[in-house]
């Protein structure tokens, strides 16, 4: 083995590959791309321990352009193949990246079944609400009506919530930031990192091309303050561009309704955010435009549990005899064994 | 039965017969494969080669007493090495009308059958589907029958051990089996220790069991008032001196790839997903933990060998295993798994198909599939085990050739292979050459796609080793550097290698062989898979016969062994007998241009020796001997 000399610290840069990126000029991928190779220099990755695995699609093209170890996979199959190279060795730090067709119309069922069997894998879905690569069909996320090469008089099918699915997959970290928001975003994907098990973290992203500026309406920088919300755990859920407005409990449908402080509120009635409450995460995910603005941050995070590759990992250590080789003449000869002797 | 002849002479002198198919038949409730388990041991014990098949109802938990509901199992013995579980039954015990009903047809004319007489009575007889008992009729004419109300003679034989009426009539089984122990002179002790151990903390059970073992042995004492019975005399093989287990072909798929993984010094990743008839490798290497070996139960087919490619890819042995649909659902990962160049184990327990098919039958019709059945041009290793011993050494060449070349193995076995059972010589681990696995480790010479130059095999690069970090995926990739390549010279170059590499396989496996016969002549049979035993055992007996007639049985399906053409080339006729509609005839006949023929049986069954001996004789001539 080579004595490898590394730098104090690694920035961002230490995170690039020198393969030429190809998104389009403008793409929200790039913006995403940035931060996450911050995240990584921030919070200390060694490369050589970080794997970034991807289906197919845009954002899939992702671990091309990270310095780390990458795996590109097949269409939809970024959680499976992720998940056994985890059980493999829970060691690595393994980053799943996909988009909103790849995680949730072909993989839905693998995104389903990791997030709730809790495997210790940071999941990006990068959500633009669109096939970019195939060039321009709506996806499951893509609003009601929109009108694509597949669906020229406009879609029919209703779109999935993602965090509102993953969620409702037993998914126990689930945040949502957007490419854009840099601060937000590495902030989130740093939350997503240090929890324990599976997380879930859905960026609104930008397709110049097929789907130009479809979350204008609260990602652009003059409406994001009336128009999101930042959710901080045990922090009120306040926002508008004076902070004045608040969520606030309707207890007679059950629901959320908002409040502006001083006209249908005091300060006292605004729900605080508790990261752990799965009952207010799922109206804070379900919340959309126009009527609400868009959540954002940290949704849920539930108290850590064991991971499935931690648990497999115990169950595999309590089996095995510490210290001693297994012996295979053992297993060959258990149960009923007779001998035939030399005639 | 599997050429031997039951000669029963006059009185009560044993009869002697080389060998003797026994089928014990009745209701999923009636312990029937326990029953046929403890005759196998005592048989083994004996000194007597034997196979087993056991032929469980497809229905979970069928009604009591219906003919779908029937359990059986068959057992073929003898004085001699015994290669299928036999083509007709000597005898067959029906614990039901159902069991006859459904069994009848493989007993041989003049075959006893020992029933179960007190469950013929007009409610059973009518959910079996017969108007009238034929126990009474003229319809087993053609048959001896032994007629005995069992379950009288059990209820009576239990009742000092304080059974209730119930647990009595479950013994019966055991009264059964005591009186087949008679019959061939078989020890009851070593079932009698199983049954005081099986139910140590039941003991009235315990004791009620060995009773009814000892009154059907003894029932079969005072038989004299039935002379179409008679103690039969099987005399002991010839068997090699040694250690010996009975094995099921799962068993031994599953510890020759624990072995093969020990050997490659890697841990197994065994992912998969339950289906009929694989599952049973997921259940036996679960169990084996303790071997570093960690399976994981997947949510379908895909995710199953794409979790395996992902543990392979961080520097496991990934394995995955199914049947014909579900490997149909694997294919576009089995692809990756060839272009990015990784090791993977992929198991087909084949079954009748197409789509859901035959799930509980075999059949050996996934051959194309194996070799074929991919999107662009995807070559890779297909092996395919022979019986249930083979199994082992199969899987451990399958860890073996994956590792080495860096390459997805198919590993094809089916349904009768996985559940049915033979003696087995147990190995000596030490004697198998290890391979431990040679991963990449230093960053100035590594490129991914860097070969081997007698392999062609890329290095293995495990994430988690520093300087190696590098990016593969489905897209072409540049050979060397593995960076994404769409230049068509290197597309051509990167089909080539991988075609090659694939190729050169067969430069590392040995020569292939005749099984039986002379090395070239008028005619051989070339198989592949489960039809070994049939093949093996009509070819035996024709050439005992006097004719020229030559065996040849393929592990190894692709690549095709090197000399093989040759071979072939030696013989004036090829016949090849398959469990499908022609698949290993016409690759052979679009590989070598020569005029395979091939013998087709497509019927959830394996074939019978009569047939094959009746398919070799009509191509020599028809001299029948």
């Amino acid at each position: 083995m080579t004595q490898q000399t590394k730098p104090e610290k690694l920035t961002p840069k230490d995170f690039a590959t020198d393969q030429e990126v190809r998104w389009c000029p403008g793409c929200g991928d790039y913006a995403i791309l940035k931060s996450v190779q911050k995240t990584l220099a921030d919070i200390g990755a060694t490369p050589e321990d970080t794997v970034f695995i991807s289906g197919i699609g845009c954002a899939a093209r992702f671990p091309y352009y990270m310095a780390t170890y990458g795996f590109h996979t097949i269409h939809g199959r970024a959680a499976a193949v992720a998940t056994g190279a985890k059980l493999a060795n829970p060691d690595l730090d393994i980053w799943v990246v996909g988009g909103d067709g790849d995680s949730l119309s072909i993989g839905g069922n693998h995104l389903m079944h990791a997030l709730r069997r809790d495997i210790d894998l940071n999941y990006l879905m990068f959500n633009n609400e669109i096939y970019g690569l195939t060039k321009g069909q709506y996806s499951p996320t893509s609003r009601l009506g929109t009108q694509s090469p597949s669906t020229p008089q406009g879609s029919l099918d209703k779109p999935v919530n993602a965090a509102a699915f993953a969620l409702g997959a037993g998914g126990r970290f689930i945040a949502r930031s957007g490419d854009i928001m840099q601060a937000h975003l590495v902030q989130t994907l740093t939350k997503a990192h240090a929890h324990k098990g599976m997380s879930f973290v859905e960026i609104m992203q930008n397709c110049i091309v097929y789907n130009d500026n479809v979350f204008g309406h609260f990602m652009e920088k003059k409406v994001q303050a009336e128009a999101q919300i930042r959710v901080e755990h045990g922090q009120p859920l306040r926002f508008g561009a004076e902070n004045e407005k608040g969520l606030v409990l309707d207890v007679k449908t059950l629901g959320l309704k908002i409040a502006t402080i001083g006209v249908d509120a005091e300060e006292s009635d605004i729900l605080v955010h508790d990261e752990t409450n799965p009952v207010l995460a799922m109206l804070l995910a379900r919340m959309e435009p126009p009527h609400f603005p868009v959540a954002m941050g940290v949704i849920y995070a539930a108290p850590a549990g064991e991971t499935y590759e931690a648990e497999m990992e115990a169950q595999m250590q309590s089996a095995a005899k510490p210290g001693a080789k297994p012996d295979l003449k053992k297993l060959l000869t258990s149960g009923h064994t007779w001998s035939v002797d030399q005639s | 039965m599997d050429g031997g002849v039951t000669s029963v002479s006059a009185g009560q002198a044993p009869g002697e017969t080389e060998t003797s198919v026994v089928r014990f038949a009745g209701d999923s409730g009636d312990g029937m494969q326990l029953t046929g388990g403890q005759f196998t041991l005592s048989t083994a014990i004996a000194g007597n080669d034997l196979a087993t098949f056991p032929d469980f109802p497809a229905e979970i938990r069928a009604p009591v007493g219906t003919t779908f509901g029937v359990s059986a199992f068959q057992i073929n013995f003898g004085g001699r090495k015994i290669k299928t579980v036999g083509d007709q039954l000597d005898v067959l015990v029906a614990m039901n009308p159902a069991a006859l009903k459904v069994n009848l047809a493989d007993l041989k004319d003049g075959g006893l059958i020992i029933a179960d007489q007190g469950t013929f009575n007009d409610k059973n007889l009518r959910k079996a589907g017969y108007e009238e008992n034929p126990l009474e009729g003229e319809t087993l004419t053609n048959y001896k029958v032994l007629s005995v109300d069992m379950s009288r003679l059990t209820s009576e034989a239990v009742k000092p051990h304080g059974l209730s009426n119930k647990e009595g009539l479950r013994t019966k089984n055991m009264w059964a089996l005591g009186l087949v122990y008679w019959m061939y002179g078989r020890d009851r002790s070593a079932t009698a220790d199983w049954l005081k151990n099986k139910f140590a903390k039941i003991p009235h059970i315990a004791e009620g069991n060995v009773a009814a073992l000892n009154a059907g042995h003894a029932f079969g004492e005072t038989i004299e008032q039935h002379p179409e019975v008679r103690p039969i005399h099987v005399p002991a093989a010839d068997i090699a001196p040694g250690l010996y287990r009975a094995v099921t072909g799962a068993q031994a798929l599953s510890w020759g790839l624990t072995a093969g993984s020990q050997l490659a010094n890697l841990r197994m990743v065994f992912c998969s997903y339950p289906i009929t008839p694989a599952s049973v490798l997921l259940h036996t290497l679960a169990n084996l933990k303790a071997y570093d070996v960690e399976t994981f139960q997947a949510e379908d087919e895909i995710a199953a060998i794409c979790a395996a490619l992902g543990a392979s890819y961080a520097g496991s042995l990934g394995v995955t295993s199914s049947s014909g649909p579900g490997i149909a659902l694997k294919t576009e990962a089995l692809g990756l798994a060839i272009s990015t160049e990784l090791p993977l184990v992929v198991v087909n327990s084949q079954r009748g198909g197409p789509s859901t098919g035959l799930p509980t039958k075999t059949e050996q019709s996934d051959l194309f599939q194996a070799v074929w059945g991919r999107n662009g041009d995807a070559p890779l290793c297909v092996l395919a085990t022979r019986s249930p011993s083979d199994c082992f050494d199969v899987a451990i060449e399958a860890v073996r050739i994956a590792v080495r070349y860096m390459t997805p193995v198919i590993l094809l076995t089916d349904g009768f292979l996985a559940n049915a059972s033979e003696p087995w010589l147990i190995p000596d681990i030490d004697a198998y050459e290890p391979f431990p696995t040679q991963f990449a480790d230093d960053p100035e010479s590594f490129q991914p796609f860097n070969r081997d130059e007698d392999t062609l095999a890329r290095p293995w690069a495990k994430p988690g080793t520093p300087g190696l970090e590098h990016r593969i995926g489905g897209i072409e990739k540049a050979n060397g550097s593995g960076h994404i390549s769409y230049d068509p010279d290197n597309h051509q170059l990167m089909t080539d290698l991988r075609a090659e590499k694939i190729a050169k396989i067969a430069e590392d496996v040995p020569l292939q062989t005749v099984d039986q016969g002379p090395e070239t002549g008028k005619l051989a049979v070339v198989g592949w898979g489960s039809t070994y035993g049939p093949i093996s055992r009509a070819v035996t007996e024709s050439l005992a016969e006097g004719n020229e007639v030559s065996h040849i049985h393929l592990r190894h399906i692709w690549p095709l062994p090197r000399n093989l053409k040759e071979l072939l080339s030696g013989f004036d006729q090829i016949l090849v007998p398959e469990m499908n509609n022609g698949q290993l005839v016409r690759l052979l006949r679009a590989e070598y241009l020569l005029p395979a023929e091939g013998f087709n049986k497509i019927a959830g069954k394996p074939f019978k020796i009569r047939e094959l001996k009746e398919a070799i004789q009509s191509r020599l001539g028809g001299n029948s001997a």
